[in-house]
C-alpha cells in the first residue's frame, strides 16, 4: 500500500506501524512516530495496523532554540 | 539558587542548539561557557542516513540537561503531539513550549498556550512556557500548571534586546516567586545583564551566541553578563535619579578662589 511517510508517497509491504519503520530503514533509530496527526508511543507501533494513505510522521532530534 | 522543576542550575544561561558554524563549535561553546540546559527539538528524520542520530549523539556526551520545544507549531494539537513525541526521544518531562500565532514577530498565541499548557500539565510534563510579558496571561499560565514563565525580550532572532523594560519589570515584580526566563531576543551580552538586573532568574538565547563572529568566545561573554547582572540584582543597585549628588564631600573642601 502507499504511505505518505513525512509528506512523500511510500509503498510498503508492511501492515502494521513497527513493521514500516523497519522497512523504511529506521530500525534501531531514536525517532517517535505519529499517524494521521496523532503521536504514537514506540510500545504501540506493533498494534497500529496502517491503512492506504496513512500519514506517517517520524522525527528525530534536531538543533534547537 | 533558582529551581526549573526542582534543578538548580549553577550557570543561569540556557543556550539554544542551532545555527552554529559546526557541531563541534556547538560543543564547545556549551563546555566553554558553562552552560547546563541547551534546547532541542525534533524535525523530519529520513530512513537512511538521517541527520538526528548523529545530533543527539553529540547532544548526550555533552552530559546537560535537554530542554525540547514545540518550535515552529501554530495550533495547540500540533504543540501536544509534538511535545508527546519529544518526552518520549529525549527522556525528558521538561518541554519549553511554543505555540505561535503570527509569522512576522513568531509572537506566541497566548490563548493556545494556555490551552497546551494545562493539556501537558496534566499528562505529567514539565512546561516552560514561551510567552509574552502580558500578567495576566502569566497568571493563567501558573493556573494551568507551569512553575517557570518565559517571557520575550524581543522577537526570536531579532536581536534586539528588551522591547518593553517596563513589561518585565513589572512581570518580576507581580510573580516574585516564580522563575521567569528571557527567552529570545537577546543580541548582546548587555542586554542579558539588564535582564538580570531586573531580577530574572535565567536567559536563554541562540541566535546570539550562534550567529556571532566567534561563538565560542560570545557564549563565554554572555555567561559572565548573565552572572554580573545576577550579583548586581543581588546587590541591590541604586535609583536613577535627574539632577547630579555630589559623589565627592563637599564639606571640608579648600577655598581657593
Amino acid at each position: 500500500m502507499t504511505l505518505l511517510l513525512n509528506g512523500e508517497p511510500r509503498e510498503v509491504a508492511a501492515t502494521t506501524l513497527e513493521q514500516a519503520l523497519a522497512e523504511l530503514g529506521y530500525a534501531g533509530k531514536v525517532v517517535a512516530t505519529a499517524v494521521n496527526g496523532d503521536f504514537v508511543p514506540a510500545r504501540k507501533r506493533e498494534t497500529v495496523t496502517l491503512m492506504e494513505g496513512d500519514r506517517i510522521e517520524v522525527v528525530a532530534p534536531m538543533q534547537g532554540g | 539558587m533558582a529551581s526549573f522543576y526542582g534543578f538548580e542550575p549553577k550557570s543561569r544561561l540556557f543556550l539554544g542548539t542551532a545555527q552554529y558554524p559546526s557541531p563541534a563549535i556547538l560543543a564547545e561553546a556549551v563546555k566553554a561557557s558553562g552552560v547546563e540546559i541547551v534546547t532541542v527539538s525534533l524535525r523530519r528524520e529520513a530512513g537512511e542516513g538521517g541527520a538526528g542520530q548523529a545530533f543527539w549523539s553529540l547532544i548526550r556526551d555533552l552530559g546537560v540537561r535537554v530542554l525540547p520545544n514545540t518550535a515552529g507549531c501554530h495550533g495547540v494539537k500540533e504543540a501536544v503531539t509534538t511535545a508527546q513525541m519529544a518526552r518520549e526521544v529525549f527522556g525528558t518531562n521538561w518541554i519549553k513550549l511554543e505555540v505561535i500565532g503570527e509569522d512576522d514577530t513568531l509572537q506566541p498565541d497566548v490563548v493556545g498556550l494556555i490551552e497546551a499548557a494545562r493539556i501537558l500539565t496534566q499528562d505529567g510534563f514539565e512546561v516552560f512556557p514561551y510567552t509574552t510579558e502580558d500578567l495576566v496571561v502569566g497568571g493563567r499560565l501558573l493556573d494551568a500548571g507551569c512553575e517557570v514563565l518565559m517571557p520575550w525580550g524581543a522577537p526570536i532572532g531579532s536581536g534586539r534586546g528588551l522591547n518593553n523594560v517596563y513589561g518585565l519589570r513589572s512581570m518580576r515584580a507581580h510573580f516574585p516567586g516564580i522563575p521567569l526566563v528571557v527567552d529570545a531576543g537577546i543580541g548582546l551580552p548587555s542586554h542579558a545583564a539588564q535582564a538580570m538586573e531586573l531580577g530574572y532568574d535565567a536567559i536563554l538565547l541562540n541566535t546570539a551566541v550562534a550567529k556571532a563572529g566567534d561563538p565560542v568566545r560570545m557564549a563565554q561573554a554572555f555567561a559572565r553578563a548573565i552572572e554580573a547582572g545576577h550579583q548586581a540584582f543581588q546587590a541591590q543597585p541604586i535609583e536613577a535619579r535627574d539632577m547630579a549628588a555630589p559623589s565627592t564631600p563637599v564639606m571640608g573642601k579648600a577655598f581657593l578662589s
